[in-house]
C-alpha cells in the first residue's frame, strides 16, 4: 500500500471457511469482505451505517461491515449473503424474497434477507411492529417494505427458518 | 404449453440472483490493470477558474489528469442542449461542478490526491432560488434565465374574471427538492482508446442516452461506442441522464491512460451533492368556479427550478405543465410555465417528472376552492370530474373509459372515509388531546408515455431472436432497475407466442446487441416498448409460418423444431418492430394543443394522519392507492410500483428536506437526509380497476411507474389540514413548519 499501512493477520470464519486475512487493522470489514474475499454480496450503500446495505451477521449479531475495523473480528464467525443458502436450496427467506415481491432492483436485498433471517432467529413468531423494528436499520427505496413484510411473514410460516 | 402467462405472479427472472448476493453491479466487477478515477470539483458556486494547484506530498507523476483541454470532441453532454460542459473549463455555473479529474490504481491514494487539488475561483455574483432567477437578480443563463416556457390556453381565461356570481380563489403553493436516493450510487467503468473506441458498462437507465453522449464527446461514431448496462440499483430517474456525464469521466481518464480501464464510483456524499434531485417548483392557482361548484377557470402558474444548465428542465417542465390541470373539465384553463436557471447542481428527473408538483398544488387549491364554496372536497371533485368525450385542459378529448368517481367511491368504501371524516372533526373539536387526527385524499392521473410527439421522434424498435433450441430472446435497450423489465417483457412475449414463461429471457442491454428502444423513463416501458415487444415476438412466428416450418396451432415441441429446422436452413432467426403512433392521434407542439399522451392511468389516493401539537410530529396511519391502470400484467410487481411509490411520495412530503447553502446541499448523508424506514410507514393498500387500453400490450396495459408519485402530498396535507385547521403549502412539510403554522394560528 502506498499509504504504508502496516498490515496484520486477522483470523476469523467467513461463511463456514476460516481465514487468515493479511489486512490493514482499520480496513472496514465490508471492503475485506468485497476486495479481498471477492464476496461482492455485501453492498456498500451509505459507508455510515445509516442504511443496512452492508449487513452482514457476526457470531449471529446482525452489524453494518462499513462500520467494523477488521481487527474486531479476529475470531469471530462471519455469515455473508453468499452463505445464506444451503448450496443450491436458498433459504425460506430468501425464497420468500422471490415469490413476494421482496426483492426489485436488488441492492439492498442482500443486507435484507441477512437482517430478516436474524430477525426470525431472534424472534421466530414476530409481530408486524417487531418485524417493522426488526427490519428498520436497513432502508429499501424501491418497494416501500410492504413485500418485504409480506415476504418475512410468508418465511416464517414455513418450517426450518433459523440463521 | 402455457397459457394466461399474463396477469400471473410469475416469479422475477433476475430474483434468484437478487437474493443470493450473485447479481453482479457495476462496483461487484473488476478488470486487470484497472484504475480508480475521481473528480475534483468547484468550491463555489459561480465563478472564473484563476488557477489549479497540485498540491505537496502527493507524487502526481503516478496519476492520469484530465482537463477540459484532453477532451478529444465537444466539451459537452449531448441531451436536448449543449450547455453542459463534462468539464468546467473556464467558468463554473455551480458548486460541485466538474473541473478536473483524476485516476491511480490506489483508491485511498486517490482520495488524498483530490483533496490535495486546489481550484482557486474568482466569485461570480449567483442565484441560488427560483424566486431570485425570476427577479432577475442576476442574470445567469442566456438572456433572462429562462431555459424553457409553455403556454396552454383553452377557451378564454381573461373574460372570466369580471362575470358575476362566480367565486375566484387564489392559492400559492411549492415543493422542495428531493434526492432519488437509489440505494446503489452511481458508478461506471470505462475502456477507452483510440484504436478501440469507448466502452462504458455502468449503473444507468438508458444506454442509447450514453451511446449519444459518447459520440459527441469523443467524436466518434456510432459503431465505435458501446454501452452496456450492468444490474442497476435503482434509478428512479436519477440515472436517466447523469450516466452520461460519470461514463463520459471515466471513459476520458481511460482515453488519457492509453485504454487502462476506470471504474469510478461516487460514496453517497459525493452522489447527494453533485447529481440530480427533483426540481423544486412554484405554483400559482387562480380558480374561477359558479356558487353551484362547477369550475369555469383555471388559470394557473408554473414554475421549476432547472438549476445551472438545460439539462431535462423542458421535458420536465412539459409534463408537469400538462398534470396542472389535472382529471377535471374546465372550460377555460391557462398554463403559463417556466424553468428557471439557478447556481446549483442541474435538477433533473425523478418519478413523475414535473406532475407530483404542479399536482400537489392543484390538489391542494381545490380542497381550498372546494371550502369556499361550502362543499366537501369530494362533493366539489364530484361535480367537476373529467368524463369519457371530454377535453383536458390541452384539448384532449377522452376516448377511453374513465370512471374518477368510481374511483373515489371505492377508495372511499375502503378508507370508510366519510365516517372517518365526520368523526375526525367532532373529536378534534370536543377532546383535548394534542393528537389530532385527518383523513384527505387526491384525485389525478398521469399520462404513459413521452408526451406529445416525443414517442414519434424516439421511433423505438425492439427485436426479438430464437435460436435452434427455439429459445427467445427479447431485444431492446430498455434497463431492468427493479421494477420488472426482465419478467414483463418476457411475459409479454412468451404470452403473445404461447410459449413457457422460461423460454423467454431478455439480452442485457448493450448497445452493440440491441436496438435502441427508448429511454427507461415516462412510464413507457409496459406500455409502449412492451407493445414492441408483442410484435417483434409475432414476427418471429410469422417468419417460421411464412417459411412453411409451423402451423397456425403449435405446441411448444413443434415450435421449437420449427426454430431448429429454420436456424439450420436459414441462420439467424430475428424479428424487429419499430413505433407506429395509434391512429388518431395528434400532437401541436407549437400550440400546446392536442393529445397530450396516448393514455392516462386515473387515481384516487387516501391519507389518514396522526399530528401531534405537542412534538409536531405527523404520523400517517393509513393509507390507500386506489388507480386504473389498464391491464395488470404481473400483479406483485404492479403493486410493488405503487407502494415504491407511495413511499417515496410519503417522503417528499413529510421526511426529505434538502438543506441548501450557498447553492450546496449541506445534508448530503443518510443520516440528516431521512427517507422512510419500514418503522415509519403505515400498511399501503394498493387496489387495482383494469379498464383495457385498445392500444397497449397483453390485452390493454397502461403505464404505472411515476403514477404513485402523485397523489401522496397533497393527499396527506389535505388530511393535515383537517387536523390542524392550517392550510399548508409548502411540501417538505418539517416539523419546525408545522411548529410555526400551529403557532400562527393559535
Amino acid at each position: 500500500m502506498s499509504d504504508g499501512a502496516i498490515k496484520v493477520d486477522v483470523r476469523c470464519t467467513v461463511n463456514g471457511a476460516t481465514h487468515t486475512l493479511r489486512v490493514r487493522p482499520m480496513a472496514r470489514l465490508l471492503d475485506v469482505l468485497r476486495e479481498d474475499l471477492h464476496l461482492t454480496g455485501t453492498k456498500e450503500g451509505c459507508g455510515e451505517g445509516e442504511c443496512g446495505a452492508c449487513s452482514v451477521l457476526i457470531d449471529g449479531e446482525l452489524v453494518n461491515s462499513c462500520l467494523v475495523p477488521v481487527l474486531q473480528v479476529e475470531g469471530a464467525e462471519i455469515k455473508t449473503i453468499e452463505g445464506v443458502a444451503a448450496g443450491a436450496e436458498l433459504h425460506a427467506v430468501q425464497q420468500a424474497f422471490i415469490e413476494c415481491g421482496g426483492a426489485q432492483c436488488g441492492i439492498c436485498t442482500p443486507g435484507m434477507v441477512l437482517a430478516a433471517v436474524s430477525l426470525l432467529a431472534h424472534t421466530p413468531q414476530p409481530t408486524d411492529a417487531d418485524i417493522r423494528h426488526g427490519l428498520a436499520g436497513n432502508l429499501c427505496r424501491c418497494t416501500g417494505y410492504m413485500k418485504i413484510f409480506d415476504a418475512v411473514v410468508r418465511a416464517c410460516e414455513r418450517a426450518g427458518v433459523k440463521a | 404449453m402455457q397459457t394466461e402467462i399474463v396477469g400471473k405472479p410469475v416469479p422475477r427472472k433476475e430474483g434468484r440472483s437478487k437474493v443470493t448476493g450473485a447479481a453482479r453491479y457495476v462496483d461487484d466487477l473488476s478488470m486487470p490493470g484497472m484504475l480508480y478515477g475521481t473528480t475534483v470539483r468547484s468550491p463555489v458556486a459561480r465563478g472564473r477558474i484563476r488557477a489549479v494547484t497540485f498540491g505537496e506530498g502527493i507524487p502526481w507523476d503516478e496519476f492520469v489528469v484530465v482537463t477540459a483541454k484532453d477532451i478529444p470532441g465537444e466539451n459537452a453532454v449531448a441531451l436536448i442542449l449543449l450547455d453542459q460542459p463534462y468539464l468546467a473549463a473556464e467558468f463554473v455555473n455551480h458548486a460541485e461542478e466538474p473541473v478536473l479529474l483524476l485516476a491511480h490504481e490506489d483508491k485511498h491514494l486517490l482520495e488524498r490526491a483530490r483533496r490535495a487539488v486546489t481550484v482557486d475561483i474568482e466569485p461570480l455574483p449567483a442565484v441560488f432560488t427560483l424566486e431570485e432567477s425570476l427577479a432577475g437578480k442576476e442574470i445567469v443563463w442566456g438572456e433572462d434565465n429562462v431555459f424553457k416556457s409553455y403556454l396552454v390556453d383553452k377557451g378564454n381565461v381573461d373574460e372570466v374574471w369580471t362575470q358575476p356570481d362566480l367565486l375566484i380563489v387564489e392559492g400559492e403553493y411549492s415543493t422542495g427538492a428531493q434526492e432519488q436516493l437509489y440505494i446503489e450510487t452511481n458508478g461506471v467503468i470505462a475502456v477507452a482508446n483510440a484504436a478501440e473506441g469507448v466502452t462504458v458498462w455502468g449503473s444507468m437507465q438508458c444506454p442509447y442516452y450514453v451511446h449519444k453522449a459518447l459520440l459527441k464527446l469523443f467524436a466518434l461514431p456510432p459503431e465505435r461506442v458501446r454501452v452496456v448496462q450492468c444490474e442497476t440499483g435503482g434509478g428512479f430517474g436519477g440515472k436517466e441522464e447523469y450516466p452520461s456525464m460519470i461514463g463520459g469521466h471515466a471513459a476520458l481518464l481511460s482515453w488519457k491512460a492509453g485504454g487502462r480501464p476506470v471504474k469510478i464510483i461516487y460514496d453517497r456524499a459525493e452522489d447527494m451533492v453533485a447529481t440530480t434531485k427533483r426540481h423544486p417548483s412554484l405554483t400559482r392557482h387562480r380558480t374561477a368556479v359558479t356558487r353551484e361548484g362547477k369550475l369555469v377557470a383555471m388559470d394557473i402558474e408554473f414554475v421549476v427550478d432547472g438549476g445551472a444548465y438545460a439539462t431535462l428542465s423542458a421535458v420536465v417542465l412539459s409534463r408537469g405543465t400538462i398534470h396542472a390541470a389535472g382529471p377535471y373539465t374546465c372550460p377555460n384553463v391557462r398554463v403559463r410555465s417556466r424553468a428557471v436557471a439557478t447556481n446549483v447542481p442541474p435538477h433533473g428527473a425523478f418519478r413523475g417528472f414535473g406532475a407530483p408538483q404542479s399536482i400537489f398544488a392543484l390538489e391542494r387549491q381545490l380542497d381550498k376552492v372546494a371550502g369556499a364554496v361550502g362543499l366537501s372536497p369530494a362533493e366539489f371533485r364530484r361535480r367537476n370530474f373529467i368524463r369519457e368525450g371530454e377535453t383536458t385542459a390541452t384539448g384532449q378529448v377522452i376516448r377511453e373509459p374513465v370512471d374518477m368517481a368510481g374511483l373515489l367511491d371505492r377508495a372511499f368504501e375502503l378508507t370508510d372515509y366519510e365516517a372517518k371524516r365526520e368523526r375526525f372533526a367532532r373529536e378534534n373539536a370536543e377532546n383535548n388531546s394534542t393528537q389530532k387526527r385527518g383523513i384527505g385524499f387526491a384525485s389525478f392521473m398521469h399520462g404513459a408515455g413521452f408526451t406529445g410527439s416525443g414517442e414519434d421522434y424516439l421511433k423505438s424498435i425492439v427485436g426479438a431472436e430464437a435460436d435452434a433450441e427455439g429459445r427467445v430472446r427479447v431485444l431492446a435497450a430498455s434497463t431492468e432497475i427493479g421494477q420488472g423489465t426482465n419478467t414483463i417483457f418476457a411475459q409479454l412475449a412468451s404470452n403473445a407466442l404461447g410459449l413457457d414463461y422460461d423460454l423467454v429471457e431478455m439480452a442485457q442491454p448493450d448497445t452493440g446487441n440491441v436496438p435502441d428502444s427508448g429511454p427507461t423513463v415516462a412510464s413507457r416501458t409496459c406500455m409502449i416498448v412492451g407493445k414492441l415487444v408483442e410484435s417483434a415476438a409475432v414476427g418471429l412466428r410469422q417468419t417460421l409460418q411464412g417459411a412453411g416450418l409451423l402451423t397456425d396451432e403449435y405446441t411448444q415441441d413443434e415450435w421449437r423444431e420449427a426454430c431448429r429446422r429454420y436456424v439450420e436452413r436459414y441462420g439467424a432467426l430475428k424479428s424487429f418492430s419499430q413505433y407506429k403512433p395509434p391512429p388518431g392521434v395528434h400532437w401541436d407542439d407549437e400550440k400546446y394543443q392536442g393529445d397530450a399522451y396516448g393514455a392516462y392511468a386515473w387515481a384516487v389516493y387516501v391519507a389518514e394522519v396522526t399530528v401531534d401539537t405537542l412534538t409536531y410530529e405527523t404520523r400517517v396511519d393509513d393509507f390507500v392507492a386506489v388507480q386504473e391502470v389498464g391491464k395488470v400484467v404481473h400483479p406483485v410487481l404492479a403493486a410493488g410500483q405503487i407502494e415504491g411509490g407511495v413511499a417515496q411520495a410519503i417522503g417528499f412530503t413529510l421526511y426529505e428536506n434538502v438543506v441548501w447553502q450557498d447553492g450546496r446541499m449541506i445534508n448530503n448523508q443518510m443520516t440528516n437526509y431521512v427517507m422512510p424506514t419500514s418503522a415509519d410507514l403505515p400498511p399501503i393498500r394498493v387496489h387495482f380497476e383494469e379498464q383495457p387500453y385498445q392500444y397497449g400490450p397483453a390485452g390493454g396495459a397502461k403505464g404505472i411507474g411515476e403514477l404513485p408519485m402523485d397523489g401522496g402530498a397533497p393527499a396527506i396535507l389535505n388530511a393535515i389540514e383537517q387536523a390542524t385547521g392550517v392550510r399548508f403549502t409548502h411540501v417538505p412539510l418539517m416539523p419546525e413548519a408545522l411548529m410555526r403554522g400551529l403557532n400562527e394560528k393559535a
